[in-house]
């Protein structure tokens, strides 16, 4: 009832009340289908294309960067053409280096691998695996787009202001954040992207309120929350953790939108300024911001992380043609890791002067995330485990997630001690071990979630022969770049500095800057070819002429080949077993709207 | 993994279900809000002051204003509209009216040398201001959205007979209220 009544709602005028056989919508302009839709589907490729429009200039921004700390003594000309003063002479100036680091972060972490992947799949996959003809709000989700796309402009639009983009890193720290005289890029560059965030924390709330009400209100007859897909118990908690913590962000740019702009002592207090003078403010804490910024920053790394993790569990199920190894593990270790979330941000503080009690206690909550971890690793692998594998590129991305996830996550055991941290904080290490468990590894299940569900979006397949190039330069180049970064931070080589050469103890590290900057500038090449694979087979891929090409049980794959608004034709199919009938009784999948045989085994 | 979801009558209405999320969301703001409140206080150089007396009264208004939302969605449950009419009205110029008792708060405070913002301002002044603009924002939403709700029930060709505007909107202005009465509390006795 409810699912008809939102979509008839919304969709209003063009429908009959009994709508369910007329889902064609010939009253369409171009601006309402692929401009101001209320389709999910559409809303989620919004998404995935801006997301990968930011990816492309995030992932440039680290090229030149990484042109910079692999050959700080040599001059690109080139580069003066294009960044003009920000490059005097062919060399990357540090207000540019700066510029360039703090909105790489900025983007990767929220524009891309936040808005691009969690807002992409969720709109995707939410209404199409539970059953559902929209989300619960079509307008408030197509409201979260535009949100999101006003987001970018600002963010856009900072790069070229003429004191610069923000500088001070992705974090916004005050006082560099606080004070426009602080640095070039704290003046107008700071206060859009303030704006901007502002405007992403609304379209992230949009969003996520949706995600939930729709998992929780919208599903078919017959899907209980236990027959769920993992993909909507990931993205369920995902959107759980946005609506929870991005309001606590929020109010922390509140309460720094003050000081910036109307003299308050939030977060400021007995500071200098070289040519302006000592200021006024008094009484302000500086790591105050930095407690509402982590309760926000811990969580989102998680709402970064677990998208891809319920993708990679539906993923590796179907093309392991075996069921999920221990659903309910998964289902219990993903909200163990979402309650787990909000328990450990003081770990990103260790060295503020954090009380070492206190300390000690975000210690132990720190390395306690390490158990549903390692369930969830177990569960993978034991899925994988004698599985009749196929190796889609789908699933190869999968399998890389897996493996990035276990190298990753065991240093962060070593992270999560505070003792340790004295040593490690803002070196290289951190950097190596935060890119590969959450920005690789995320960025692994986002190419897993492409590869596999493009049949689903644009009704053709992607290229294979580029997708195995694809993932096997992105495979070994990721580890060829974060690897030898955890040596260079071990040997204590901090994070952000602009030119190692002039340090002697950092000296023997050039020519393995140089190797990385390399690798670093093959790697982004080849996700040129993945991008060119992807639009070329939005329009030219092998076309997909089977409703279910992957032989795989959730509802999605019940719908027309390409699905119009409203996704099913007819009635939505009831649903009677779980989504993970994979080699049951001599069949090697069951579809979940099948019903229960007479001759079934156990279920 | 055999229960059958047959729910569905009464199931609550998905937009509904969002708004009771979205609480929860601005929740989690003044949570962390009067979380800074907290911590700030207990470092150094904290201005102690006590609250303007009109925010007493401003509580009584927000109070009141909940008792003639609850009234007006109950009466167009009746089908009274005459009645419905009248009380939304009311209750958004109460609403309008404690918006304006707390800008008047902020006035006195200003004129007793507490200063808000600016450079001599005390963050304990600063977080009153901050805290509160924020909840009066909210309130405003409320005000905006019933005011959308009233004009609805005079344009617009189709008489729409559905409750559930008006008692979304209900919900959110009790949401409202109760979050300044915490917060009032909060002021004067916790932080």
């Amino acid at each position: 009832m409810s699912n008809e009544a939102v979509l008839h709602a919304s969709v209003g005028a063009h429908h009959e009340a009994h709508g369910d056989e007329h889902h064609e919508h010939h009253q369409d302009t171009f601006i309402t289908k692929y401009v101001f839709s209320q389709d999910h589907k559409m809303i989620a490729k919004q998404f995935l294309i801006t997301g990968m429009v930011w990816a492309v200039l995030g992932g440039l921004m680290s090229v030149l960067f990484r042109l910079q700390l692999g050959y700080p003594e040599s001059t690109f000309p080139w580069l003066q053409d294009i960044l003009g003063k920000w490059a005097e002479g062919g060399k990357i100036t540090p207000a540019a280096y700066y510029a360039l680091v703090t909105t790489h972060g900025t983007v990767l972490v929220f524009f891309v691998l936040t808005a691009g992947l969690s807002g992409t799949f969720a709109n995707f996959l939410i209404p199409l695996q539970i059953g559902a003809r929209d989300m619960a709000s079509p307008f408030m989700n197509m409201l979260s787009y535009w949100f999101f796309f006003a987001a970018s402009i600002i963010m856009l639009s900072s790069m070229f202001v003429e004191t610069g983009p923000f500088s001070g890193g992705w974090t916004a720290y005050p006082p560099l954040s606080a004070l426009g005289d602080a640095s070039p890029g704290s003046k107008s560059g700071m206060d859009l992207w303030i704006i901007s965030m502002a405007l992403f924390v609304v379209s992230s709330l949009l969003g996520g309120l949706n995600y939930i009400a729709t998992v929780l209100n919208m599903r078919t007859k017959g899907m209980s929350m236990t027959r769920l897909p993992l993909t909507i118990w990931a993205l369920f908690f995902t959107a759980v953790l946005g609506v929870l913590s991005f309001p606590v962000l929020l109010s922390g740019f509140i309460l720094l939108i003050f000081d910036r702009n109307f003299g308050t002592s939030f977060y400021l207090s007995d500071i200098f300024i070289n040519g302006v003078g000592a200021l006024p403010n008094e009484g302000g804490s500086a790591i105050l911001f930095q407690h509402l910024f982590w309760f926000l920053g811990h969580p989102e790394v998680y709402i970064i992380l677990l998208p891809a993790m319920g993708m990679v569990s539906e993923i590796m199920s179907v093309n392991s043609r075996k069921p999920i190894f221990g659903y309910m593990a998964m289902i219990g270790s993903l909200f163990a890791i979402a309650i787990l979330a909000f328990l450990v941000w003081a770990h990103h503080m260790f060295v503020t002067g954090l009380n070492p009690l206190l300390g000690s206690v975000f210690v132990l909550l720190t390395l306690l995330i390490a158990v549903p971890s390692a369930i969830k690793v177990f569960n993978w692998l034991t899925t994988l485990w004698r599985g009749n594998v196929r190796f889609t590129p789908g699933m190869l991305f999968a399998i890389g997630f897996v493996s990035l996830f276990i190298s990753g996550g065991l240093t962060g055991i070593w992270l999560g001690n505070s003792a340790l941290d004295i040593h490690l904080h803002d070196t290289y290490f951190v950097i190596a071990h935060f890119h590969i468990v959450m920005g690789v590894a995320s960025m692994f299940g986002m190419f897993a979630g492409i590869y596999h569900w493009f049949p689903k979006m644009y009704g053709r397949f992607m290229n294979n022969t580029l997708a195995y190039i694809h993932f096997w330069v992105t495979i070994a180049g990721a580890y060829m770049i974060f690897w030898p970064m955890h040596y260079q931070g071990l040997a204590g080589m901090p994070r952000r500095y602009y030119d190692f050469s002039v340090w002697e103890s950092f000296k023997q590290f050039g020519e393995l800057n140089q190797f990385i900057s390399l690798v670093a500038m093959i790697v982004f090449a080849v996700q040129l070819l993945f991008l060119f694979n992807f639009f070329y087979s939005i329009f030219k891929g092998r076309r997909v002429t089977t409703l279910n090409p992957w032989g795989a049980n959730t509802l999605e794959w019940t719908t027309p080949i390409r699905p119009g608004h409203g996704n099913w034709v007819g009635e939505i199919p009831e649903v009677h077993r779980w989504a993970y009938d994979y080699g049951k009784d001599g069949k090697e999948f069951i579809s979940q709207d099948t019903p229960i045989g007479a001759d079934e085994s156990h279920h | 993994m055999n229960s059958e979801i047959d729910k569905k009558p009464q199931a609550i209405h998905p937009h509904k279900f969002t708004l009771w999320v979205a609480m929860g969301s601005i929740v989690m703001m003044f949570a962390g809000l009067t979380s800074a409140y907290i911590v700030k206080k207990n470092q150094s150089s904290w201005l102690e002051f006590s609250l303007p007396i009109v925010f007493w009264y401003s509580t009584g208004v927000i109070l009141l204003s909940s008792a003639t939302i609850q009234l007006a969605a109950k009466s167009f449950k009746a089908r009274e509209m005459r009645r419905y009419r009248t009380l939304i009205t009311i209750t958004a110029l109460l609403g309008l009216t404690f918006l304006a008792l707390q800008v008047w708060g902020f006035v006195n405070l200003e004129q007793n040398n507490i200063a808000l913002t600016g450079s001599k301002s005390n963050s304990a002044a600063s977080f009153l201001l901050v805290i509160t603009g924020l909840h009066m924002l909210h309130v405003l939403g409320g005000v905006i959205a019933i005011l959308i709700i009233f004009a609805r029930a005079y344009v617009g060709r189709v008489k729409n007979y559905s409750s559930l505007p008006i008692e979304m909107a209900a919900t959110y202005w009790h949401f409202v209220d109760v979050l300044w009465i915490y917060l009032f509390i909060f002021y004067n006795w916790i932080g």
